[in-house]
């Protein structure tokens, strides 16, 4: 039987991991339910439209049926700052990453957040299903060219990314399970799958996309891929694909690098592939697997992981609770990420974010600490209120205490003993004007240090 | 004198080597590209064989002074088409086996052995390259030069001064249990140091030079001229252009990267001139391969084999290298074959341009170009 505080920290660990974290209170509530019911909770939001969405679509107008990337973010930095339901958006920023398609390019702002909803709806099915949904796609089609790929001049493009790097992987020498050949089976498979455009709701606004195939330019004729003969089609691709050895092994592997570890275990990894491949590649039972898996519990991975800048700052924004209703600095929430090194939807290649510790250079380090510090500092927040009452009330005057009632009013997170020794010197050393004025500089202090860029 | 500051500029994506140095006499050329092949108002001709791409004024006039070479025909052995993998090749100078470290960042392990400064290199844009990723090196990674700085937003200048120092104190590179990284503590130590010396660049930098505004590399090289002309001890910079991954719409958007490009550089050369730079500085410019010979209809996919341009007063113009035939039995899987060697381009960059010992970055001696003066 674990105590209550254990309890606590250990279902502070599963959301920061499962989302972006919880704050004290939230924790609180929480920690009615068992950690299997936490989890479940998790693995089964009710896919819909947020509560709000009224609202937001009129606080930020340019949003709606956007036209880029950038007018589409603050619909999905609100759901990322607010939704309860954590894992339905942070699987989506994971297939947003590995299925990636870039803002830039598409140029349709609509289409990229059509794209985050189809990863809300099929990102914790089956990967056949989705993996078909993303190839129907007119964004991906559009971005991996497949418009442009015809009968008689197939476009390589989506059949070998398709291959490398949303199913079958490479390996550190380039090396697929598939061939040359299997690309170029592949690519004539998907001659005519592209999108058509529909009449625009608003004048001068981005016109919807669909799927169209277009029989009379697809190349219907025999192929082989992965040593099989037939007249395939995409359909019949990703169908060979979604539950091949090579796929489930990658697919999984993924998936612990973004929630578990940066470190390969290839032990933890092989058993989640089991998983995969005895559960029709259902991500659902994958990750419930994963999340009530001894492994994903013990100390040992907890605060190894390099928070990814959505991880920094929605954590954050999450932490001190800062929106009410949408406001113009939340539209502009997007603008933190990708001063730190991620511009969501608009990953950089189609290769999405190189993640772990290449998070982190010098530049994105000091944006990191900037804004961290300014919104744990910002009494203004309801969560920093909250916080600093929580470590006042506790009424104690020897610095490491304070510390301590600090990480924990933070939503129960760990520094290292030396960055405390150093904190502690900090508060001996100098003097505040006030008990708040103290545990500002702590709070400034503890999401300044590099033990708080882990997770 | 061989010690020169190096700047690199990235071509990401897979530049089309053909339709940027354009064989405009080749008949097989035109027949490969009945879509994306360049006509005669789409060039500038250097002999009676090729030519620049119209949108590259500013290196046909480099050309002309003798500052540009062209090395037609680099690459590696078995090419790979996939733009990360072709991408870590170059960044790492491994085209074997996988790495993660760069050639740059032992380079500038090699060229401050000490780590004692940490601007030696310094990256414009956001997130490091591979290129100059090196566990232990400190490398500073600037989106803009104005605001670089930490806790910037804390009013009072005092309040400011003691909480940056006990972080300086925490971000001590002591790597007790593994977490935090080694490499996190020795970015935050970088971090806080570079943004010392960083931030005061600008403020010493006067120039005449209207850089751009919404031209993104001439921005970038305009920080670069700025961090350059403060003479902080940095030796390489480096930037990224794109994206050239140009398998539709090639036309359009393959000669406004091109003529940014070259106006960039117009602007930046200009600049090292009136900072008494111009001796010093080599500009080094690559992208991770070419692109296929055929063209798919509105624009060309991954191939293999490229360009890379040395320029800079220092650099003996010319060209270097032969041209890649194009006949089909020359051909490399319907790409152009390489004849230059990526790593003897490095080798002479090490030796030549930054007096480092290539076969300590590079681990095997390569012959080197004879590409300075």
């Amino acid at each position: 039987m674990i105590t209550s505080i254990e309890k606590k920290v250990l279902l502070s660990h599963l959301m920061r991991r499962a989302g972006f974290g919880s704050n004290y209170n939230q924790i609180e509530e929480l920690s009615h339910l068992n950690y299997e019911e936490a989890v479940d909770q998790l693995l089964n939001p009710e896919f819909g439209s947020l509560d709000d969405q009224d609202l937001l679509d009129r606080y930020f107008i340019a949003s709606v049926e956007a036209r880029t990337a950038r007018h589409a973010d603050p619909q999905w930095t609100w759901r990322l700052a607010k939704s309860h339901k954590q894992l339905e958006e942070k699987i989506s920023l994971f297939w947003h990453g590995l299925l990636a398609v870039g803002g830039i390019k598409l140029d349709h702002g609509l289409a990229m957040l059509e794209e985050i909803d189809l990863f809300r709806k099929y990102g914790l099915g089956k990967f056949g299903t989705l993996l078909l949904k993303i190839s129907e796609d007119p964004g991906m089609m559009y971005w991996l060219d497949n418009q442009n790929s015809h009968k008689d001049a197939p476009n390589e493009n989506y059949g070998r990314e398709l291959l490398e790097l949303f199913s079958m992987g490479i390996d550190e020498n380039g090396e697929g399970a598939y061939t040359e050949e299997d690309v170029k089976s592949a690519a004539r498979a998907f001659t005519g799958w592209a999108s058509k455009p529909t009449p625009p709701p608003f004048f001068l606004g981005p016109f919807p996309m669909e799927f169209n195939f277009d029989e009379s330019d697809h190349d219907n004729t025999e192929k082989t891929f992965l040593g099989k003969k037939g007249n395939f089609n995409g359909k019949d691709i990703v169908d060979m694909v979604a539950m091949h050895e090579a796929t489930a092994n990658f697919i999984c592997k993924r998936l612990y690098l973004y929630f578990v570890s940066e470190e390969i275990n290839e032990e933890e990894i092989n058993k989640l592939s089991k998983v995969y491949l005895n559960n029709e590649g259902e991500i659902k039972k994958v990750l419930e697997y994963l999340f009530k898996s001894e492994h994903f519990k013990s100390q040992e991975i907890r605060f190894k992981k390099v928070k990814s800048p959505s991880d920094l700052v929605f954590g954050i924004t999450r932490l001190v609770d800062k929106y009410e209703i949408p406001n113009l600095d939340s539209a502009e929430l997007a603008v933190n990420t990708l001063l730190m090194g991620q511009f969501l939807l608009n990953p950089p290649s189609v290769e999405g974010w190189h993640e772990g510790e290449e998070w982190i250079d010098s530049g994105s380090l000091i944006e990191r600490i900037n804004y961290a510090s300014n919104e744990i500092s910002n009494t203004g927040s309801k969560g920093v209120k909250n916080i600093v009452d929580i470590v006042i009330e506790k009424n104690n005057s020897n610095p490491r205490y304070i510390i301590e009632n600090c990480l924990e009013a933070m939503g129960y997170i760990e520094i290292t003993d030396n960055t405390k020794k150093i904190i502690t010197e900090h508060i001996e050393k100098n003097k505040f004007n006030s008990e708040e004025d103290k545990v500002l500089d702590i709070l400034k202090l503890i999401v300044s240090t590099p033990d708080f860029q882990y997770c | 004198m061989n010690k020169k500051n190096l700047v690199v500029i990235q071509l990401s994506g897979g530049n089309d080597y053909l339709n940027t140095i354009v064989p405009y006499e080749s008949g097989l050329y035109y027949d490969y590209r009945p879509n994306m092949g360049l006509k005669d108002d789409s060039i500038i001709p250097i002999d009676e064989k090729i030519a620049f791409n119209s949108n590259m004024s500013a290196f046909k006039q480099n050309f002309d002074n003798d500052k540009l070479a062209i090395m037609m025909g680099i690459g590696y052995p078995e090419p790979n088409r996939s733009h990360f993998r072709s991408m870590d090749i170059w960044h790492t100078a491994e085209p074997f086996e996988s790495s993660s470290i760069g050639w740059l960042g032992k380079t500038v392990q090699n060229l401050d052995p000490e780590n004692k400064n940490p601007v030696t290199a310094v990256n414009f844009g956001k997130g490091l390259p591979r290129a100059l990723a090196c566990p232990g090196v400190s490398v500073a990674s600037v989106g803009a030069l104005e605001s670089y700085g930490l806790f910037t937003g804390v009013s009072g200048s005092k309040n400011r001064d003691v909480l940056l120092d006990t972080v300086d104190r925490i971000y001590q590179p002591m790597n007790l249990d593994g977490i935090p990284s080694l490499r996190l503590l020795e970015t935050g130590r970088g971090a806080l140091d570079g943004a010392d010396l960083l931030s005061e660049a600008p403020k010493e930098y006067t120039s005449n030079i209207e850089y751009p505004e919404d031209n993104p590399i001439a921005q970038s090289l305009k920080g670069i001229a700025q961090v350059a002309s403060a003479r902080l001890g940095s030796r390489i910079f480096y930037a990224q252009h794109g994206s050239f991954d140009t398998h539709t719409d090639e036309l359009k958007n393959h000669s406004l990267l091109w003529s940014q490009l070259s106006v960039a550089i117009e602007c930046f050369q200009k600049d090292l001139k009136l900072q008494n730079l111009e001796d010093d500085t080599v500009i080094w410019i690559f992208s991770e391969f070419g692109r296929r010979i055929a063209d798919n209809g509105t624009g060309t996919d991954h191939g293999s084999g490229g360009v890379a341009f040395l320029l800079g007063n220092s650099v003996k113009g010319g060209l270097y290298g032969e041209y890649p035939n194009l006949e089909p039995s020359a051909q490399l899987e319907g790409d152009i074959k390489y004849n230059t060697d990526f790593r003897q381009l490095y080798s002479t960059i090490l030796e030549d341009i930054l007096d480092v010992d290539s076969e300590k970055i590079l681990n095997e001696k390569f012959s080197k170009l004879s590409l300075l003066k």
